[in-house]
């Protein structure tokens, strides 16, 4: 079984976010980046599907050269070769253009199954994935929490308001990891030695048109100064009273 | 020439999703700036029936794709219907809730189209008869200011953002779409039902956290939700030791809420937690260490044991209700 994931760099969950001087992008001074939580998830779906019917998984990132970290720890965590599309300034790249690199690359791949995170947690767009399977014209499932392969089809669970949807597709197919999935492995230290003799392939790609055009990026307004209503349960009536009477909300 | 708005108006079961209906508003007002019709787009085995649902929203025209085999949703063809309404109607605006339908479906159109997409937005407005959008990032954390380049603008509205309000008393023209067939030959889909109230929709969410102390104790935060008709959160930790499940889990790898009530137990307010709910209208917090981050962006909160505290709430508010 041929499988490609996809797995974009991004800054870790934990980075207090400033707007750059440019006023379009973030400043990127100290800002950790790391493999896309989701895309985590992806990697892990994948490896488990080399394990269970054989293969070999591709991990594919658009990205800046320092994106490379985060494709050898992919490599380390067992995947089996890595294309590297390098490209800056992606982070809040319109989906459309990033969409279409990364289906020119795996075109030129075998595949049978595609696994991608639900969204990358920097521009939170929530596309790639049904636009790269457009794009690849074949079947894709989003935001998944479980799935049963077989080398022919997929089942795939996703979770909706108030219920959950089973679909079974047929292979090649995508699909989007949703937390819950599965939970990814570490890196064991073997895997981190034959990481580095894993194949590795970098190309310098540029983005193509974009349909969206970025006009500023803020901060959220900050949020007024709270108030402690009190200590212990001496505080719980009052504070029933001011949701009632004050903020009107129960 | 792309005049006007189309609306997917999301259902199931016959159930119209009611963020649909602000969805609706939001095109009436965008329509009114742009010009054109204002159309709406059903789909589904009950979805004839729920024309008359915008009658009071100044819709002009129901596109309708109406058959048992639709009854549940399935991207593929969903979208492949959609398509179609948009050939018809030829909207410069589309627009769908950032639910779990919508944000599948919304980029399937967008890629078949060739058109831009903004998710998730939180904010639309018109300058130059184009669409600016404001959508967060980094989940909120920030928030962009976005231009759809494209002839097809398609947004994703985030819900319980936007006022929903009726207007004046239409009869609109229903339009019957095709069904199509579909494309990929095993596609099979099916509801499983649970009973659980939804989080990204409720008006108001109770959550609880670490300070819990374990999953026996959770039927102290479920009461104070039942009390109040809420829906129930959880932070991560909480999901990760296994405690409640992964659709409960609010933050930046969980689901993100703007309910008008947010009431935090025994959470500490990590960075990633506060991601997924700071933009609730009211936060309250519970927390029994006055320095815990969470009371930085609670609009009220008590300093206190919410196993004394909580009890306590629930039975105010069943005074108050009797
Ligand atoms: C990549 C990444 C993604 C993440 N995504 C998310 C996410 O989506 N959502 C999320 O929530 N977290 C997320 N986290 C985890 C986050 O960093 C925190 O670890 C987590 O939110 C902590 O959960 P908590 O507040 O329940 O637990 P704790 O931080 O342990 O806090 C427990 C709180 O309960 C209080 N307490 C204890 N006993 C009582 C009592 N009897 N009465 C009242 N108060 C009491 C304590 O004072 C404390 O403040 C993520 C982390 C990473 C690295
Ligand atoms: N630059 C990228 N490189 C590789 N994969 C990406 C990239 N951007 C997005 N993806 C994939 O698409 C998923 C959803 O991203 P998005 O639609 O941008 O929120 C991610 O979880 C990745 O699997």
């Amino acid at each position: 079984m041929n499988i490609v994931v996809c797995m974009k760099s991004v800054p870790s969950s934990e980075t207090k976010v400033k707007v750059d001087s440019d006023g379009v992008s973030i400043e990127q001074t100290d800002v950790v980046y790391e493999i896309n939580p989701y895309d985590e998830i992806a990697i892990e779906e994948a490896i488990r599907a080399k394990e269970a019917h054989g293969g070999k998984v591709t991990v594919l990132t658009l990205g800046p050269s320092t994106a490379s970290q985060n494709i050898r720890k992919a490599l380390a965590m067992g995947c089996d070769e890595a294309v590297h599309l390098i490209c800056e300034n992606v982070e809040l790249a319109d989906s459309s253009a990033v969409a279409e690199l990364l289906s020119s690359s795996i075109k030129e791949m075998e595949f049978d199954v595609i696994f991608c995170g639900k969204k990358a947690i920097d521009c939170d767009n929530h596309q790639v994935p049904n636009r790269l399977a457009q794009l690849l014209d074949i079947p894709a499932v989003t935001a998944i929490f479980n799935l049963v392969l077989t080398t022919e089809s997929g089942s795939a669970k996703r979770e909706i308001e108030g219920g959950t949807e089973l679909v079974t597709v047929n292979l090649p197919a995508l699909f989007s990891a949703e937390k819950g999935l599965n939970e990814p492995r570490y890196a064991s230290l073997p895997g981190i030695m034959a990481a580095k003799k894993k194949p590795f392939e970098e190309r310098q790609v540029s983005l193509g048109d974009e349909k969206l055009t970025i006009l500023s990026i803020e901060l959220p307004p900050p949020t007024a100064e709270g108030r402690i209503v009190g200590e212990g349960p001496e505080a719980a009536g009052e504070l029933v009273r001011i949701l009632r009477e004050e903020a009107k909300i129960i | 020439m792309s005049q006007g708005v189309l609306i997917f108006a999301e259902q199931r079961e016959g159930d119209l999703k009611p963020a649909s209906l602000e969805a609706v508003t939001l095109g009436r007002e965008l329509k009114n700036q742009i010009g054109g019709d204002l159309s709406v787009a059903v789909i589904g085995a009950k979805s004839s029936s729920l024309s008359s649902e915008f009658k009071q929203y100044g819709v002009d025209r129901v596109y309708v794709a109406e058959s048992e085999e639709l009854k549940y949703y399935d991207g593929e063809r969903y979208s492949a219907i959609l398509t179609e309404a948009v050939s018809k109607a030829q909207p410069s605006v589309l627009i769908a809730v950032a639910s779990a339908m919508g944000k599948d479906i919304a980029p399937r159109i967008a890629s078949s189209l060739d058109a831009g997409l903004a998710t998730d937005c939180t904010g639309v407005e018109v300058s130059g008869g184009k669409i600016i959008a404001t959508r967060p990032v980094y989940a909120g954390k920030a928030f962009v200011k976005v231009r759809i380049d494209t002839d097809l603008q398609i947004l994703t509205i985030r819900p319980n953002v936007f006022p929903q309000k009726t207007e004046g008393d239409t009869d609109p023209e229903v339009v019957e779409l095709q069904i199509g067939k579909k494309k990929y030959p095993v596609s099979e889909v099916q509801n499983i039902k649970s009973e659980r109230p939804e989080l990204t929709e409720a008006s108001i969410v109770v959550s609880g956290g670490r300070g819990l102390g374990g999953p026996e104790n959770f039927h102290v935060t479920e009461e104070l939700a039942d009390a109040l008709g809420a829906a129930v959160g959880a932070s991560r930790a909480v999901v990760d030791a296994g405690w409640r499940p992964h659709s409960e889990q609010v933050g930046q790898t969980g689901k993100t809420v703007s309910p008008n009530l947010y009431i935090a137990c025994g959470i500490s307010g990590a960075i990633q937690h506060l991601a997924g709910m700071s933009s609730s209208k009211v936060i309250v917090a519970i927390n029994k260490d006055p320095e815990a981050p969470i009371f930085k962006i609670a609009t009220y909160g008590i300093v206190g044991d919410l196993f004394e505290v909580v009890p306590k709430m629930v039975e105010a508010i069943k005074n108050l209700n009797s």
